[in-house]
């Protein structure tokens, strides 16, 4: 049974990248050819779907529980919800350059994933809940049309300032690819150092206990006042170099901020080595592929995705987590920083809304904010938890 | 500030009306271009307070809080000052119970200014609330400034519209008509009507509406907001919501803080998950469970029962909205102490007896046998200073006793010290050991007390705002007018989102180059 789960998220794994790949075939052809690997495309997308629930409903079966309560279910689940969205709001508007972009981020997300441990744990008795499932996929459905909403923001910005026609974008249009390519460095060096086995640990003292932090990648920087227990040489470093600053406090923050920390040179150095080969921006490479879209259509589709996953974010991420908060924890609300981060996200996406509607802010301004909207859900995902310690302690 | 309401077609109009009421005619220059017709379209050109009286007082906040500008203002001021409030955490979640010392001491300078400024405890500030407080008023505002005339606007549609108004819209086309007009417009109003549009025809023109109930959808999502608000508000009432805490021993009855109720303990477990039993990383708990009954006196004050349950961690007890939740689960307190008697020349063991720990006085007597047992003094947290007993505290940590051992028939005995942990020396002369023998532990369920009684308030607020949600968001308000005059047909569309799909829906009627279409 376990072998069929695991191959059943490597077949959804094959499935979204070849998806992928036959979607920027399509976004980059320019004849007519195209109709067989068109439907191609969003077919093999679906089948990665459906493979995808098969495989979290054989983890309900192996487990006993909906697989979203440790940080690997709830990414893949992301990932999960990502492409969802993606195929209907394809099923609206039919673009095919949106899976172009949508599909390589859902195999990096899933990537990301399964950098973290995948094994199956028992519930702890604040999880045993039907409203945490119920809350936690209807948000995350909901911040999967946010980031089909982010990515149709992006598309419409390489294709402005690819253009030509702002050239005052440029640089942080750059940039916000720059911290994608980041994401992708870090999955890919968090997998490969996973398949090496590679393993570095410390121990060092939390709240009066010691604890032993182990890490994935090699130690950069290590825990406050720790001691190495066991560092493997990665290339005849070992590191580490520095320690984390004393308010880090998260669980295993250190590690955490280790694996930031890789991301961002794994991820500057793949630039450099792409920027010595092409010898041009990354918008100035992916213009070519979205050239002959409509701009209006870009930044509607930008829109739809927050006026699909605004509703759902609200039901899940607000009323949905209140009732469940208010089982589980006798409060329907309690500033607790998770929490307040949803807050955060919902307040951000009302001020677009208002934005767009009553103050006209269309087209260049509505899709930073699209962009800006799922940049606050990743450092929800990514960041808080590596600085805080707060009751969601594992996502 | 416009000073001709009057239209070209005859009808009068409002002072602040943009767009005649009858016709949908520009009235002024500013509004006389075909962005502004667009913008203008979302209150359908009608006068609002807001945008008519702007002189007194009254008007001045009124069109401050109805304005959109700073409703944003104020909705990225609160998630702003929100952000900032998660950089470290907040009071009640620190391990410290004087805060004023303890963010300098873990933070640093930044963690003296958090504290300093308000921010260790801003949600529940009274400038938190304030910030709050000014968007429900806007909210309330803004709505009733545009949900008026959006009303009166929308239920008095005329069917024809003046050819300006039509060829302004966003998308709209001019044809030249070969064929017959009332044929063509029949044939448009079935196509129309086929798509699930309500047609109305007045002559040579036609308004084909659909959705128009969404547009109530943002004002029903703001009620909603309004009624959440008004909840979070009331808790500001004396009575309204409690918090509270308390931990129940097993066997013990208790009352529940704050309230006239009594809770008893009728045994709290701990299950971990058999599996991770043996594992390296310790158990996992797979339940904490508390058998409760809950208790009120009755006026000769006995305790009657209410209510029994069995209380898990996410089910809690809840009796006419008070709860109580396990919370906390503390195993192996100690509650009783069992002793064994023993003859020293004989080694016999005499018998046992045990001390409950709640209940300990001077006149209390243990019998063993034919012996009587009495407590001389005890020290709960036992300790010598200046060779003299002292008890540290009265937590049962190393509880201590001086036991007195009489004889039947006697009025004195002899004295013994027993220490847990410890083999004191009793005086030789002594005849009788005492030993531990054992203790008795119970567990120890922390409840949290709540009575919350703005939770159906928030329930129905939540409600309302989805519904609204959903249908503002998921529904569309779509118009085409359609007009034929000297032998040209103006054709004129509008919707509140989703042009794209209004433009598909025109092009399925026969009017296909709408979909190519691109303006800027
Ligand atoms: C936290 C507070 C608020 C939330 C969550 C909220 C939410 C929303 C939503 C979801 C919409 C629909 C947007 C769309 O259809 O694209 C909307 C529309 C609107 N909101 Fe708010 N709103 C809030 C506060 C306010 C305030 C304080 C004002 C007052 C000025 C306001 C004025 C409006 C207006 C005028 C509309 C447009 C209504 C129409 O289409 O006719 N909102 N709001």
């Amino acid at each position: 049974m376990t072998t069929v789960m695991n191959n059943l998220l490597y077949g959804t794994f094959i499935l979204y990248l070849v998806s992928a790949i036959v979607f920027v075939v399509v976004a980059t052809e320019s004849k007519n050819r195209s109709k067989v690997w068109r439907r191609l495309a969003i077919i093999l997308s679906i089948a990665g779907v459906v493979i995808h629930v098969a495989f979290m409903i054989t983890r309900i079966v192996i487990g006993g529980h909906f697989p979203t309560s440790n940080m690997f279910e709830f990414i893949a689940f992301l990932c999960f919800a990502l492409v969802l969205a993606f195929i209907v709001i394809f099923a609206i508007y039919r673009t095919y350059v949106l899976g172009a972009f949508v599909m390589p981020l859902a195999v990096v997300l899933l990537a990301y994933a399964a950098v973290f441990p995948r094994n199956i744990q028992p519930l702890i008795p604040a999880l045993q809940s039907h409203w945490l499932y119920i809350h936690v996929t209807t948000a995350a459905l909901g911040q999967g049309a946010f980031a089909v909403s982010c990515v149709a923001g992006l598309i419409y910005l390489i294709y402005q300032v690819g253009k030509g026609e702002k050239p005052k974008h440029a640089k942080y249009l750059e940039m916000t690819l720059i911290i994608l390519v980041m994401l992708v460095g870090f999955s890919i060096a968090s997998l490969l150092f996973q398949t090496f086995g590679y393993q570095a640990s410390f121990i060092h003292q939390v709240n009066e206990n010691q604890v032993i932090e182990e890490y994935n990648l090699p130690p950069i920087v290590a825990p406050n006042e720790s001691k190495a227990v066991k560092v493997d040489q990665f290339l005849s470093y070992q590191g580490p170099l520095f320690e984390a600053p004393s308010w880090m406090k998260g669980e295993k923050a250190a590690s955490k901020f280790n694996s930031v920390i890789w991301g961002i040179v794994v991820g500057l150095v793949l630039y450099a080595i792409y920027r010595a080969i092409a010898r041009k921006n990354l918008y100035q490479l992916l213009y070519p592929l979205v050239r002959k879209l409509d701009p209006e259509l870009l930044d509607e589709i930008s829109y739809r995705g927050v006026a699909i996953g605004y509703p759902l974010f609200t039901l899940g991420a607000l009323i949905f987590a209140m009732i469940w908060a208010n089982e589980a924890w006798g409060r329907p609300w309690g500033w607790d920083p998770k929490e307040t981060w949803a807050f955060i996200t919902w307040m951000f996406y009302s001020a677009y809304l208002h934005l767009r509607l009553s103050r006209g802010w269309v087209g260049m301004k509505s899709a930073w904010l699209a962009v800006g909207g799922f940049v606050i859900i990743m450092l929800n995902l990514i960041v808080i938890n590596l600085v805080i310690s707060g009751l969601h302690s594992y996502a | 500030m416009i000073e001709n309401t009057k239209c070209e077609c005859g009808h009068n109009n409002p002072l602040g009306t943009v767009l005649c009421e009858h016709c949908g005619r520009p009235l002024d220059e500013i509004s006389d271009s075909k962005e502004k017709i667009d913008k203008e379209m979302r209150y359908e050109g009608k006068a609002r307070r807001s945008l008519t009286y702007q002189t007194s007082i009254m008007d001045q906040v009124w069109n401050f809080f109805s304005s959109v500008k700073i409703a944003i203002v104020l909705i990225i001021i609160t998630l702003i000052m929100s952000g900032i409030g998660t950089i470290f955490p907040q009071e009640q979640f620190i391990p410290s119970s004087s805060p004023d010392t303890y963010y300098e001491q873990t933070y640093g300078t930044l963690g003296k200014w958090f504290y300093q400024l308000g921010f260790s405890d801003m949600y529940s500030s009274w400038w938190f609330a304030t910030l709050m407080s000014m968007i429900g008023i806007s909210l309330v505002i803004c709505s009733l400034d545009r949900v008026i005339p959006l009303y009166r606007a929308l239920k008095n549609q005329k069917v024809a519209k003046s050819t300006v108004f039509i060829e302004r819209q966003r998308i709209s086309l001019k044809e030249n008509m070969l064929e017959d007009v009332p044929a063509k417009i029949d044939d448009l109003a079935d196509k129309l009507a086929a798509k699930r549009y309500h047609v109305r025809r007045e002559g040579n023109t036609l308004l084909a509406e659909k959705g128009r109930f969404s547009r109530w959808g943002p004002y029903i999502n703001h009620i909603g907001l309004i009624i959440f608000l008004v909840g979070i508000l009331l808790r500001y009432l004396p009575g309204w919501n409690l918090d509270d805490y308390v931990w129940v021993q097993e066997g013990q009855t208790v009352r529940v803080p704050q309230t006239h109720y009594y809770v008893k303990n009728e045994g709290s477990s701990i299950e971990y998950y058999k599996s991770t039993e043996k594992s390296n990383k310790g158990p996992i708990v797979s339940k904490y469970r508390t058998k409760a009954v809950l208790y009120q006196k009755d006026s000769a004050g006995k305790l009657i029962p209410l209510t029994k349950k069995t209380i898990l961690v996410n089910d809690p007890l809840n009796y006419q909205g008070l709860k109580l939740y396990q919370s906390d689960f503390r195993s192996g307190d100690l509650t009783g102490i069992k002793f064994s008697l023993i003859d020293r020349k004989t080694k016999k063991n005499l018998g046992v007896f045990s001390v409950n720990l709640s209940q300990i006085s001077e006149s209390q007597i243990y019998k063993v046998g034919d012996l009587r047992v009495k407590i001389k003094d005890y020290y709960p947290d036992f300790a010598i200073e200046n060779n003299v007993p002292v008890t540290k505290s009265q937590d049962p940590n190393q509880p201590a006793f001086l036991f007195e051992t009489i004889e039947k028939g006697k009025t004195k005995g002899e004295n013994s010290l027993v220490i847990s942990g410890m083999n004191f020396p009793n005086p030789k002369s002594n005849k009788y050991d005492i030993g531990l023998a054992g203790f008795d532990m119970v567990n120890t369920a922390g409840l949290m007390v709540r009575v919350e009684k703005s939770l159906p308030i928030y329930l129905i607020g939540g409600i309302i705002s989805m519904i609204g949600l959903v249908m503002g968001f998921y529904w569309q308000h779509r118009r085409v007018w359609i007009r034929v005059q000297d032998r040209i047909l103006y054709l004129g569309a509008h919707t509140n989102k989703n042009w794209f799909a209004l433009r598909r829906e025109l092009s399925q009627i026969g009017f296909s180059h709408l979909v190519k279409e691109i303006e800027k």
